[in-house]
């Protein structure tokens, strides 16, 4: 079935694994900042209807992804009452984009990214912010002097589980972002394709070793910097 | 000066203080576990807000429910050093020691060199809080505290979770804070051995309330307190100062205002006063003069007030001078001895019941430098 099988990738290939790593990049930077914010929420504070923000927060983690990518749809496409909006005001349209793509992918990983990140929120002894409060720290300097560093374990591992789950992402893309080559045609989409081409299996085959390759190291990546910053924060 | 009047509901029972101190020199908040002690604290601090009072730092006031003033902690400068230390785990101890200092505005009298060298920090600046012992720690949490430059230091046992040997490790680094520095101390503790080394005012702390509050030397003179300070703690406290050396016998002998007393030898000069507490279970009473005992410290005094508070025994009051000590004897020598307030009585005191070593945990009664 592979015969004459050869690891050399194609232009095509090059492509489609650039575009998976950048796509998978920004989704990560552009939900940290949410991510952070959701699990300190999540984390620390007790307001009424909390367990429906939980809940909300971690419904990407349950939905089907093509529903996920349908609800998008409906609220970011043009017609959608936030992407009407968008496309008005802005001129940004996010369906059949590389943007598109990326929305989609980091809304599909932001759960993981929150639940690493609270649970190291809750490790945090809170005394120690009270100790830096009795030093004369207000709010904003505790959070950014002893909070986030203490965090950043969390911060880290729920980057890379996020960055990886990312380049697996495909109902979402592939319902709200489509699959066009060279702007929303991500692993998973462009592995598809192959299959479903004649002469495809080759390509298939490496794309799939490729998407191996970087899960493996994502995951051992994570391990070791854990480790470094651990160490780093005295833990 | 620190003072406070403040009111706290606290689940089970209601935090009801009145507290005023020097400028200088450590007040104890003296009591069993979850009697309100911390939570005093707590809300000079600015933790926790009372829900009436009011609470003053020299002419600053950190809360005032009448004309609705709290102080946000982060802008009360309060030194507080904690039970379990909380260094930050990710700064080196340099770092940790300059976290407050770096946040005060304007005057920094205290400066880090001179803190570093009077808690021998130096050789720590660079390592990280993980690798220090329990007593480096609590040093350096101190220098923390201290750099702050604090209108008040709290210190929240810092000796519990320590060892002895760590215990007398830190205690003449707080001794040394005490004397040096011009900054009133609350310290909360359970260990009277502590607050009798430390402390020149002491607050019996029970179940939210003030059982006394007063210099050290009258609070536990006192025999109604003696539930409150712990039944076996129980004791008076002799202010004294050394009279001479006798080095061939190894012993010390120190004079108060009316009388002396022999005890194991210790290392300080002719004149240093020394502060003696003395258990109520270590003192025997005679009503006449003793001869041929090996007991060397002999008392002539008038009992002067008795208290019932256990079942076999009754702790004496016998005044000496202006001193007093306090005498367990057990319910049936009471009457058989008819030690009725007016009595004339010989009070022994067994010189070896003092240990000069500073155990804080040490079951005999304390010698210690004033």
């Amino acid at each position: 079935m592979l015969d004459g099988f050869s690891l050399a990738l194609t232009p095509d290939e090059v492509t489609v694994i650039l575009l998976s790593l950048r796509v998978a990049g920004w989704a990560v930077v552009w939900s940290l900042p949410p991510a952070i914010l959701s699990a300190w929420i999540l984390a620390r504070c007790s307001f009424p209807g909390k367990t429906l923000f939980d809940g909300l927060v971690h419904l990407p983690l349950v939905l089907p992804p093509v529903v996920v990518g349908y609800i998008l749809l409906l609220t970011l496409g043009t017609r959608g009452p936030v992407g009407s909006l968008l496309y008005s005001w802005f001129g940004i349209r996010l369906i059949f984009t590389t943007t598109g793509a990326i929305v989609a992918v980091a809304v599909c990983s932001f759960p993981l990214m929150v639940r690493a990140i609270r649970l190291s929120i809750e490790a945090i002894d809170t005394g120690l912010e009270a100790a830096a409060r009795t030093l004369g720290a207000g709010s904003i300097d505790r959070f950014f002097t002893i909070t986030l560093p203490l965090m950043l374990p969390g911060v880290l591992s729920g980057s890379i589980v996020a960055f990886a789950a990312a380049l697996g992402e495909f109902g979402a893309v592939i319902t709200f972002a489509s699959n066009i080559p060279g702007q929303t045609q991500i692993l998973p989409l462009a592995i598809y394709a192959a299959t479903q081409t004649p002469d495809g299996d080759a390509m298939a085959a490496r794309l799939s070793l490729i998407a191996l390759v970087i899960a493996l190291a994502a995951l051992m990546a994570s391990e070791l910097a854990a480790n470094r910053v651990k160490a780093m924060i005295g833990r | 000066m620190l003072d406070l009047t403040i009111r706290q509901r606290l689940g089970a029972f209601t935090l009801d203080v009145s507290l005023q101190t020097g400028e200088r020199g450590i007040t104890a908040l003296f009591g069993p576990s979850g009697s309100g002690k911390t939570s005093i604290i707590n809300a000079i601090a600015g933790l926790t807000s009372p829900d009436e009072g009011h609470i003053r730092v020299d002419d600053v006031t950190f809360f005032d429910h009448a004309r609705r003033i709290d102080l946000p902690a982060e802008k009360r400068r309060v030194g507080y050093v904690f039970q379990e230390a909380r260094l930050f785990p990710h700064m080196t101890v340099r770092d940790n020691l300059l976290y407050g200092y770096r946040r005060v505005r304007g005057d920094r009298p205290i400066a880090p060199d001179p803190v570093i060298e009077l808690l021998g920090l130096g050789h720590l600046l660079d390592r990280r809080p993980r690798n220090l012992s329990g007593g480096e720690k609590q040093r350096v949490a101190l220098g923390r505290a201290l750099l702050a430059q604090p209108r008040v230091l709290l210190l929240d046992e810092p000796l519990a979770a320590l060892d002895s040997a760590r215990k007398a490790e830190i205690l003449p680094y707080i001794e040394r804070l005490r004397d040096e520095m011009r900054i009133p101390m609350v310290l909360v503790s359970h260990a009277m051995e502590e607050v009798v080394r430390l402390a020149s005012s002491v607050a019996l702390v029970a179940g939210g309330r003030f059982q006394a509050f007063g210099p050290v030397r009258d609070v536990l003179g006192r025999l109604d307190t003696a539930a409150a300070a712990g039944f076996r703690q129980a004791g008076a406290v002799i202010e004294a100062q050394i009279d001479s050396h006798d080095d061939a016998d190894g012993l010390t002998r120190v004079r108060f205002d009316s009388g002396q007393l022999l005890i194991p030898r210790l290392l300080r000069p002719l004149g240093s006063p020394v502060r003696l507490h003395i258990h109520a279970r270590d003192v025997i009473v005679a009503l006449s003069p003793p001869t041929g005992i090996s007991v060397q410290n002999v008392l002539c005094g008038t009992v002067v007030e008795v208290a019932q508070n256990a079942e076999t025994s009754v702790d004496l009051k016998i005044a000496v001078g202006s001193s007093s000590i306090t005498a367990r004897v057990t319910r049936r020598a009471f009457h058989q001895l008819n030690l009725v307030p007016g009595t004339m009585v010989y009070a022994l005191v067994k010189g070896v019941s003092f240990d000069p070593d500073h155990h804080p945990d040490g079951n005999g009664g304390a010698v210690v430098d004033l």
